[in-house]
């Protein structure tokens, strides 16, 4: 069959009855099981379970109960709890561990009747901007195999940009939705801290994690937004008690918004084929409507130290749990610190134990002031700078990457280099703030992000600017050519 | 970054010894390679370095961001809820005994 284009355009698909959820969720699994060899994407996979679901699925479309999302077949980000369904974060410390509970965005889809397929490889523990950190190998970019998909949600975008999902949950502490989303090529939200519930989730940097949805475009992104977003009692941090539907006012255009680019973001690294591909959307934005006027925001230059101080330092203390006592593979020493010592010693890789000692290091006695408390004053005067500029536009565009897809291994010796991957994304992090990353053009055949940066819980107009651009612009109907593909 | 006035309180510049990284490593429960210490003594002290930027920024007066949403305490009713079974609750565990999981001595 035929795949369709996007979710909606599946879900008018199985309404009309023209499919079914099974033939749909059928011809996704032939297709991961023809291609996901060479790309990688997926760490597990559950047929029986996806097959049952779209019997449901069918059943619920017959009887008329159908919700948006009923019978689509998705791929979920593994460091999103799934019942029963291996999950480990992309880390040996959790091989074979089967969460005995689901995460609320994974039970409020399941509610929903999508059709989970499984589960998509990532950045260990979701550190990471190239999927390299993997321990279960890399993901290679559909645009082109021998470069990454970006991380750390590289496996969810690289599942979506390949057509073996119709789409994806991600989660963003830095930008490890919006990143991948645009080194691949399809569009990936970081919703507001608070908008999406955390439960369930394994937890890196409790202070900047969210969950998001990675579609081929917009309207998809609200979709999957309206079925996980709202508050929940397990996760004290949600604080969306709207019902807002994403959806609804997508198509009412941007006239008379205010559009604020921020001179800081482009900064020493950035590619020209990116700077120029910013620069014409912005233009195309003034074209629709929008006035523009440049900003600027000085923090931004700091907010890589801010960032590699608060997340390491959550990360070491949120990663402590991980000791071979309750799950995971379990290294016996001769008494139980030593136990510790060798099962965390052997189940993290580098990346991770690099940071759970920078973050050990910043809050040990004597740094705490120097390192954590700093950083977290100078997060105060980013929101501030944030909240000043966001008073005057309604929106930031920037670039979301400095780079398209870079070659795999071209980062993995330098740390500080690939930490530089995030330096467009990560100031949204720490201010709390959502973001959106939609295709705006190619470089040499590889895709280019724009990222618009919004008010908190504005992501209703967000999505609207969003998708303006989206339908004014053809940039969201490429898909990367991958040979044999067609199944 | 000379639009910051430097803070009242400077770090030291930065170095790290492999005799901190030792440290450091021992805290965190992480058993390190000899080669692994080593390269974390380099790349550690590179990142701090890079960090240390943050004594550009005046904070003096500024109180410290934790979380960006102006929550304080969330409260709900202390009320019975369903819970994991014990049976799910053990089931990953590398070492059980019956409704036990089975470590070493803590207290000698």
């Amino acid at each position: 069959m035929k795949l369709p284009g996007t979710a909606h355009e599946a879900a008018g698909l199985l309404r009309r009855r023209e499919v079914s959820s099974l033939e749909l969720t059928e011809a996704y699994l032939a297709r991961v099981g023809a291609l996901d060899e060479r790309i990688g994407a997926f760490l597990a996979l559950d047929p029986d379970g996806a097959r049952r679901a779209a019997g449901a699925a069918d059943e619920r479309l017959a009887s008329g109960r159908a919700e948006a999302l009923t019978g689509i077949p998705w791929a979920c980000k593994d460091v999103i709890s799934t019942q029963g369904l291996e999950t480990t974060a992309g880390s040996r410390i959790l091989k074979g561990y089967l969460p005995p509970f689901d995460a609320t965005v994974a039970a409020r889809l399941r509610a929903a009747g999508a059709v989970m397929l499984g589960k998509t490889n990532c950045d260990e523990f979701a550190m990471g901007s190239s999927n390299e950190n993997s321990a279960y190998g890399p993901v290679h970019n559909p645009a082109d195999l021998s470069r990454v998909p970006g991380g750390s949600s590289g496996g969810s975008a690289a599942a979506v940009a390949s057509e073996m999902a119709l789409f994806a949950l991600g989660t963003d502490t830095g930008g490890s939705v919006r990143q991948p989303a645009s080194l691949c090529g399809v569009v990936g939200l970081r919703p507001s801290y608070g908008r999406v519930s955390r439960y369930g989730v394994v937890a890196f940097s409790s202070s900047q994690d969210q969950v998001g949805p990675l579609t081929w475009d917009v309207h998809d992104c609200a979709l999957v937004l309206n079925a996980i977003a709202g508050d929940d009692p397990l996760d004290s941090t949600t604080m969306d008690f709207s019902g807002e539907d994403f959806a609804r006012e997508l198509g009412q255009g941007i006239e008379g918004m205010r559009f604020g680019v921020p001179k800081e973001y482009v900064v020493t690294g950035t590619e020209p084929a990116v700077e120029a591909a910013i620069r014409s959307a912005v233009q195309e934005v003034e074209r629709l409507g929008g006035t523009i006027e440049e900003v600027s925001l000085p923090l931004t230059d700091i907010a890589l130290a801010v960032y590699y101080v608060i997340s390491p330092a959550e990360c070491s203390a949120n990663l402590a749990r991980y000791d071979g006592v309750r799950y995971g593979p379990r290294i016996v020493g001769t008494d139980a610190i030593e136990t510790y010592r060798l099962t965390r010693g052997a189940g993290f890789g580098p990346e991770v134990k690099r940071r759970i000692m920078l973050g050990t290091y910043a809050l040990s006695a004597g740094y705490y002031d120097a390192y954590y408390k700093k950083a977290q004053q100078v997060r105060t005067l980013i929101k501030k700078e944030f909240d000043a500029v966001l008073q005057r536009v309604d929106f930031l565009l920037t670039p979301t990457s400095p780079t398209v897809a870079f070659p795999l291994g071209a980062k993995t010796a330098d740390p500080l280099a690939m930490y530089l991957s995030d330096v467009d994304t990560l100031p949204v992090n720490i201010a709390g703030l959502p973001a959106i990353s939609l295709p705006c053009g190619l470089s040499r055949g590889l895709p280019i992000g724009l990222q618009i940066i919004g008010r908190a819980f504005d992501e209703a107009r967000l999505l609207r600017v969003a998708y303006a651009y989206e339908q004014a612009t053809p940039h969201h109907m490429w898909r990367p050519a991958l040979e044999g593909a067609r199944v | 970054m000379s639009k910051y006035p430097a803070s009242a309180h400077r770090l030291a510049r930065v170095s790290i010894d492999r005799s901190t990284v030792v440290n450091v490593a021992k805290l965190a429960r992480l058993a390190l390679s000899e080669e692994e210490i080593d390269r974390f003594t380099s790349q550690l002290s590179a990142i701090l370095e890079a960090v240390s930027k943050l004594n550009a920024v005046d904070t003096s007066g500024v109180g410290p961001t934790a979380s960006i949403l102006p929550l304080q305490d969330v409260l709900r009713e202390d009320e019975l809820r369903p819970g994991l079974t014990t049976e799910d609750a053990l089931r990953n565990a590398p070492d059980r005994d019956g409704d036990y999981i089975r470590v070493q001595p803590v207290f000698e």
